[in-house]
């Protein structure tokens, strides 16, 4: 018994040692990861982000440089109080918000880097700098920020954030306090733009001090450079188009139709894209995003779904023809409007009877309420008939995503059977029912961009490419799925009578008076009715003016769609801002100032500001137009005048 | 002759396999922990691992000197030894030179000699030599007084040299006094005061009191001896009772503050956060930087010299008294079990072979030796890997030092060369 104390206490011990090394080693340890190692200093070399310029070759947007103080909970040291006050000096930050700041780090993890001091100033940097070493578990990572070179365009540009938690989740590739794009191209074009960072990883000692490169830099990587792209935009054009859309609310579209490239994309209000830089970016936009009466960041040319208005009736006009029920000589009388049942779609006075031409020029609702009827009932049934109809329209691009680089985007609204079906029953109603159709009200909806694309494919005379931002990227091609052109369900033939009735909109129609000397632009007038729920009472506002144009009539270079809210009649704002839009572009310069300046001059501020009044107010024929104040006027003319002429 | 020469020396090859198997593996671990930047030679005596090679390189020239000698030589001298030992050590006190506190070391021009390290081995043969006397009983007051004696001395002169770990080894010589005849009394009590003093630290007195009480009525209510009186019971009683107390007052007011947190930190005895992480950065740090290396280390550990936390030095006094994280962190799991495997197998070896020697000497010895193993790796082992509080004692064979090396070198083949003799033996 006695031999045996000993040798039975170091079997024992040994089993005890090895069940502890279990513990350690196997059951207690999740796999090894560099990336979880502490000895290993991960330093991050951030490439720079790829620039972005216009058409024309001009920098949009550049880089600068940024300096983010980051923390690394675990391996900060307490300070002294001599220490603290003067880091938190430093850092231009109370001592309170260092204790937070440092318990919201180690609430996100105490091992990883969190951003402790985001984007000090350079002077701030070179200050700091030279004692950092003194604070243990801080140090400061170099990151590049946005420069922008110009003050327009903050829709399609975009801009960059940090990335949130959520984002981390989904793409480890981002660690906290990288930037991601936002809006805009920096959005779409995020991984293009950005390059690959690179790492270093760095043998450290318990002092926290680097000892060298480990294991001699083989897992190490160098960054790649962000590749700079090109983008569609126009600058000056899209930098005049901001002016015209001043004080007013809208979007404009502008599309080259033999490319679908996107010229210029306005929506207003807008905001000058440095806003969202460096450390007032978050409260600059937190004031923008809040802003819920203005929505600054609602891209309206984009995002904004209205009922397209009289412009959609070219489109029926082609589908009549190309259905084969209705010839371009047919004639329909017009007393004033169309009556069906005991009801009556109103129209305005001109002449008739009216055929196709005049139909569209003089934009007669009885005219396209008839051939819409005999569209929808060449079919045995109204659903064949709608759902024929709607493959139509659905070519243009309406009723769906248009699939592009845009970031953001709505997909409109194009009925067919099974809406009807839902609202009214299986065959319960009829075509007159959806008699709306015909002239663009009623349940079709559609954004400017849409509308845009509608016009270039008119202009194409049936094909469209799908529109989108980018012209060019840095050592590689535009997908191919911008330089395919998209057919409608229109043959070719169909089109010329229904682009010379749009050539004559402006010839003898309703845009007469925006006519442009030596240019021959076919163009469609609109108008939508306007509703908002003010007080729980549904409420007329006044009409959205809405224009669809393109120029010049053959092989067109611009089509465009311009969306003024409570703009009135169409030619009243949107129609004189895509005729100056148009020739902005096809000749440099305006030879109607007076045109351009009624648009300049007037805000449609006021009536944005109705629905919150208390006392009532008039609409449409009831208002009048405000003109801006002098001081602001001369502004807007200063600025126009630094676009450059070409 | 020469077949009674070849028999004569037969030596116990599983044992030298051993050790030349620890020394190397021992040798690689002090490499990757000690070197900085490339290796340029590994003879490079300025640094650390360069020096214990040529440690390593020493120690065959001792081992065949230790084995040259008479097997009868270290019985005979045993007494000599151990008063140069004790001498060594005495002399300290006039020419000792401080390092780190401790006044254990001469210094001979560049080289310093911790006399500490060879006490070991001849306090084991003045234990041999005495207990092996025809004359002394382990049975009586008289001869374990002595013996203490003699494992006392060594271990009071060191521990007045500032040295409490290396005091704590001579307590294993327990194992060899119980082998040869000690009462089981003693056992007994030995593990109760042990079990006594961490219920009085964890739970207080009360409690160590109240358990004390327990299994004494209980052993009262079973005994077989029916003459023996509840006065008696209430004896031991009384003694537990001190005992606790003396326990928490020599925890309290003995201990200095750096011992005290070290078993605060191993009883876990410390609640207040603010005072924990105060700890964390002074004595349990260590710890915890030898836990988190051994740790990461894995199933099969990340390679030689691969090791991040042995390459960044995070694990301080990594070379000498935490090298087992090296082993764990650069070995891994498989490593490490097989480190504790050899020593396991070295210690049971030995036990074996002890107990086949028909000399009383060399089994006491031999025990010794066993013993001494035992205590340094279970208290450097488990500590380094949380399991034992703190106590800064080398492992043998691997720690980095020259002294510690050719210590445990010498105890080893002095009990070698005894064992290949026992065929002379009648």
């Amino acid at each position: 018994m006695r031999k045996l104390l000993l040798l039975t206490t170091v079997v024992l011990v040994g089993l005890v040692f090895i069940a502890r090394l279990f513990y350690l080693q196997v059951y207690n340890n999740s796999a090894y990861s560099i990336f979880e190692d502490n000895a290993i200093r991960k330093v991050y070399n951030y490439p720079k982000r790829g620039y972005v310029y216009d058409r024309n070759g001009k920098l949009l947007v550049a880089n600068q440089p940024s300096y983010d103080v980051m923390v690394i909970p675990r391996e900060v040291e307490p300070m002294d109080s001599s220490d603290l006050t003067e880091f938190c000096r430093l850092l231009k930050i109370t001592e309170e918000e260092y204790t937070k700041k440092l318990k919201r780090a180690t609430r996100y993890s105490p091992r990883l880097p969190s951003p402790f001091v985001p984007q000090l100033s350079k002077k701030d940097y070179a200050v700091l700098q030279e004692k950092m070493r003194k604070f243990e578990g801080f140090y400061i990572q170099k990151r590049s920020l946005r420069s922008y070179q110009t003050t327009i365009g903050a829709n399609v540009l975009g801009d960059i954030a940090e990335v949130n938690r959520r984002i981390i989740a989904k793409q480890p590739y981002y660690k906290l306090g990288d930037l991601i794009g936002n809006q805009g191209v920096e959005k779409t074009y995020e991984t293009t733009l950005r390059g690959v960072k690179g790492i270093k990883f760095i043998q450290k000692d318990r002092f926290n001090k680097n000892i060298g490169p480990y294991k001699d830099g083989i897992y190490d990587t160098l960054p790649k450079p962000g590749k700079n792209i090109t983008i569609t935009i126009d600058a000056r054009l899209q930098a005049y188009g901001e002016l015209l859309m001043r004080n007013k609310r809208g979007g404009i579209i502008a599309i080259e139709p033999n490319s679908g490239e996107i010229l210029a994309m306005i929506s207003g209000p807008s905001y000058n894209p440095n806003l969202l830089v460096g450390r007032e970016r978050s409260g600059n936009f937190k004031k923008l995003y809040n802003d819920s009466i203005s929505k600054p960041l609602f891209d309206r040319g984009l995002q904004a779904m209205y009922p397209p208005g009289s412009p959609f009736k070219t489109l029926n006009a082609l589908i009549a023809l190309q259905e084969g029920v209705v010839t371009t000589e047919e004639r329909f009388s017009c007393a004033m409007g169309y009556k069906y049942g005991n009801r009556k779609m109103g129209c305005h006075a001109h002449k008739s009877p009216a055929n196709m031409n005049i139909g569209i020029y003089e934009s007669c609702n009885a005219y396209f309420a008839n051939i819409y009827r005999r569209i929808i009932d060449k079919y045995e049934s109204p659903a064949e008939g709608m759902d024929n109809w709607s493959k139509h329209i659905k070519s243009f691009g309406l009723g769906n995503y248009l699939n592009n680089d845009l970031a953001v985007g709505q997909p409109g609204k194009v009925p067919n059977a099974a809406t009807y079906n839902k609202g009214y029953g299986k065959n319960k109603w009829y075509t007159t029912f959806t008699i709306s159709n015909a002239i663009g009200q009623g349940e079709v909806l559609a954004t400017p961009i849409q509308l845009a694309n509608m016009a270039a494919a008119i202009g194409n005379r049936g094909y469209y490419y799908t529109p989108h931002i980018i012209k060019n990227i840095e050592g590689d091609t535009v997908p191919s799925q911008y330089t395919t052109p998209k057919y409608t369900t229109i043959d070719k033939k169909h089109f010329e009578p229904v682009v010379q009735g749009m050539f004559d909109v402006y010839n003898k129609g309703t845009a007469k008076s925006l006519q442009i000397k030596d240019i021959e632009i076919c163009g469609k007038t609109g108008t939508a009715e306007n509703y908002a729920i003010i007080d729980n009472v549904k409420t007329q506002l006044t009409d959205h003016s809405i224009f669809v144009a393109f120029a010049p009539k053959d092989n067109p270079k611009i089509a465009i769609a311009v969306f003024v809210e409570n703009g009135y009649y169409g030619s009243r704002f949107a129609g004189r801002m895509a005729s100056l839009m148009i020739e902005r572009y096809l000749k440099g310069e305006i030879s109607r100032p007076d045109m351009e300046n009624f648009v300049l001059r007037y805000s449609l501020e006021h009536e944005y500001e109705k629905p919150y009044l208390v006392k009532s107010f008039g609409i449409n024929k009831q208002t009048k137009l405000v003109p801006i104040d002098d001081q602001e006027f001369q502004n807007i003319m200063k600025l126009k005048s630094e676009i450059p002429k070409s | 002759m020469l077949r009674e020469n070849q028999r004569r020396f037969k030596f116990d090859w599983l044992t030298i396999i051993l050790f030349l198997l620890l020394i190397s593996f021992g040798y690689l671990n002090i490499l990757s922990a000690s070197h900085v930047g490339e290796i340029t030679s590994y003879f490079d005596p300025t640094q650390l691992y360069g020096k214990h090679l040529i440690f390593v390189g020493l120690t065959f020239v001792l081992i065949v000197f230790i084995l040259s000698f008479e097997a009868k030589f270290y019985e005979r001298f045993a007494s000599i030894i151990y008063i140069v030992a004790i001498l060594a050590l005495v002399g300290l006190f006039l020419f000792g030179k401080d390092v780190n506190g401790a006044r254990s070391w001469y210094g001979i021009g560049s080289m310093t000699i911790q006399p500490s390290e060879f006490a070991k081995f001849a306090t084991a043969l003045a234990v041999a030599k005495y207990v092996s006397d025809l004359e002394t009983n382990m049975q009586t007051l008289k001869d374990q007084l002595r013996v203490v004696a003699i494992i006392l001395t060594p271990a009071i002169l060191i521990l007045l040299q500032n040295d409490a770990g290396s005091t704590i080894v001579y307590l294993t010589f327990f194992f060899v006094f119980y082998r040869e005849g000690l009462q089981q009394i003693y056992l007994v009590v030995a593990l109760s005061l042990i079990a006594i003093a961490v219920l009085a630290l964890k739970f207080g007195v009360l409690i160590a009191a109240a358990v004390a009480l327990l299994v004494l009525i209980t052993r009262y209510f079973l005994r077989k001896n029916k003459r023996a009186s509840v006065l008696q019971y209430i004896l031991v009683l009384a003694v537990c009772i001190g005992f606790s107390y003396g326990v928490r007052l020599f925890y309290e007011h003995v201990l200095k503050e750096h011992q005290q947190n070290r078993i605060s930190l191993w009883l876990r005895l410390e609640k207040d956060p603010a005072k924990l992480e105060l700890m964390k950065k002074r004595e349990a740090y260590n710890l915890i930087q030898s836990e988190q290396a051994i740790s990461s280390g894995g199933w099969t550990g990340k390679g030689f010299l691969q090791g991040t936390r042995t390459t960044g030095k995070f694990v301080p006094e990594q070379h000498t008294d935490y090298i087992f994280s090296t082993v764990g962190e650069e070995w891994g799991f498989w490593g490490s079990t097989f480190v504790v495997l050899l020593f396991v197998t070295l210690i049971v070896r030995i036990l074996y072979l002890a107990e086949t020697q028909k000399s009383q000497f060399s089994r006491v010895y031999g025990y010794g030796v066993a013993s001494i193993f035992f205590i340094h790796f279970t208290i450097n082992t488990g500590m380094v890997m949380g399991l034992i509080p703190t106590v800064g004692i080398p492992l043998p064979f691997f720690s980095y030092g020259g002294s510690g090396l050719w210590g445990f070198t010498i105890l080893l083949f002095i009990f070698v060369k005894l064992d290949s003799n026992k065929i002379n033996e009648w």
